[in-house]
């Protein structure tokens, strides 16, 4: 198994906030892990470091992955676009690729909403639609942030089925704060600590 | 008669609302009008209408509303391009901001009289409105563009940046969608300055087939009416512009249904 993502004692300060010490983390195709800990605790910077969206202040990090794919704590889809085509923009954003986009929205239980603007989404809705952007990215390294939250038991266990069976083969680093998704999800937990 | 007004439609209520308020300021026109008594002095509205009639029935009043409008269109057309290239140097450059924030400056603070009779030691007659009509579009359009550019949705790029949007991407799904409202508003306010800045360029400077020189020479031989009727054409001209633009922005945003990041809300 190839490694996917490697943190080699990266560390990072936001403000005068230590967020990591020369921290390590190796993440190979098929693994999982689990990011908990309470807010403010810098999960989500770990998550923008994995995806380069920052730079650590000391320490290397490596990807050796082709695609990322990324779900954000917030949504972030393009408001004067449709549902399907935020999906449908990180696939080929042309028409041939709309019935691929319709597949993950359908996936995730939007097929209806596939027309409606973000505006016209409930948080739950958009979060979702955001899932299925991720999903559609086909990455092999997920960075999922917080992407079951505002859903209902029900909904958030099949989703976590789908994200299970859809990243199978890719590593895939997940952050929560809640203990419940991260035992459904499965996989290696990291508590940080505060 | 509540209910009459309530059963007639949004359109024809508007309708009847602007010819009664255009019927009671050319009413107070025409009173001041036959009070004064001489038409040298203060034409009728009949009496401008009936000019305007005539005017309308000359070729060359349509060569002179032609050239004018091109000439001053043209400068806009320029303006609004180099306005939109400024804008978006200046966003990502952040040193050309520095260079260039004085310049536009003191292009916004300056009278624009000043500014023609400056420019016309350099520039020829015909040219000229052109170069007005530049000076009074550009700094909106790039004022408006810069500020646009730098409310664009950061969590939005953020996103086009980890699934790896290439630059095109970016500019046609966020930067375009997210500037074309104040885009558009900009050209919509600086239009009609442009129009009539251009004029008064065309009255100091009277080029050779201009509604300025129809202007000035109207003012010139005394010709009260033929100045009215004149003024009536740069107004209804400008009402027209606006109202082209108006409706360019209505279709641009029914076409698009722009939605500005802030208008995004959270039902749940």
């Amino acid at each position: 198994m190839s490694d996917m993502l490697t943190f080699e004692k990266v560390s990072l300060t936001l403000g005068d906030k230590e967020i990591l010490r020369d921290f390590d983390l190796r993440l190979s195709s098929g693994d999982r892990l689990v990011v908990m800990g309470p807010s403010g605790r810098g999960k989500t910077s770990l998550l923008r470091l994995a995806a380069g969206l920052i730079k650590p202040d000391s320490g290397k990090i490596l990807r050796s992955s082709a695609r990322i794919s990324v779900q954000f704590q917030e949504p972030r889809l393009l408001p004067w676009r449709t549902a399907l085509e935020n999906v449908n923009a990180v696939l080929s954003d042309k028409k041939e690729t709309l019935p691929e986009a319709m597949k993950w929205l359908s996936a995730v239980k939007l097929a209806e909403a596939a027309d409606k603007y973000p505006a016209e989404l409930s948080g739950g809705m958009a979060q979702r639609v955001a899932l299925a952007r991720a999903l559609a990215h086909d990455g092999d390294l997920y960075l999922l942030d917080e992407p079951f939250r505002g859903l209902d038991t029900a909904l958030r266990e099949e989703m976590i089925r789908l994200v299970k069976a859809e990243t199978q083969n890719a590593a895939v680093l997940l952050i929560t704060h809640d203990p419940e998704v991260a035992q459904q999800f499965g996989g290696s937990i990291l508590e940080m600590q505060p | 008669m509540k209910k009459l007004w309530n059963a007639i439609p949004w359109w024809g209520r508007k309708l009847i609302q602007y010819v009664l308020v255009t019927t009671f300021w050319l009413g107070i026109w025409a009173l001041a009008a036959y009070g004064v008594g001489e038409s040298l002095l203060l034409p009728t509205p009949i009496e401008v209408l009936k000019r305007l009639c005539e005017l309308c029935g000359q070729a060359d009043f349509w060569t002179t509303v032609v050239t004018s409008l091109g000439r001053i269109l043209y400068g806009v057309v320029i303006a609004v391009l180099c306005g939109t290239l400024l804008a978006a140097a200046t966003h990502f450059v952040p040193f050309l901001y520095t260079l260039f924030y004085p310049l536009i400056t003191v292009i916004r603070s300056t009278p624009v009289a000043s500014f023609i009779i400056l420019a016309y030691l350099w520039i020829d007659r015909n040219t000229l409105p052109s170069f007005i009509a530049v000076l009074m579009v550009l700094p909106v359009v790039w004022a408006n563009l810069h500020e646009a550019l730098g409310a664009v949705d950061k969590q939005l790029l953020e996103m086009a940046e980890a699934f790896g949007f290439s630059g095109w991407k970016k500019l046609v799904r966020i930067y375009l969608p997210s500037v074309i409202p104040a885009f558009l508003a900009s050209c919509r306010s600086s239009v009609g300055l442009a129009w009539k800045a251009g004029v008064a360029a065309e009255i100091l400077i009277v080029p050779l087939v201009s509604i300025g020189r129809m202007l000035s020479e109207s003012k010139l031989y005394l010709e009260t009416t033929d100045l009215f009727a004149w003024t009536l054409t740069v107004i209804l001209l400008s009402l027209l512009l606006e109202l082209i633009l108006l409706f360019a922005i209505k279709g641009l945003s029914r076409r698009g249904k722009s939605r500005l990041p802030s208008e995004v809300t959270d039902h749940e």
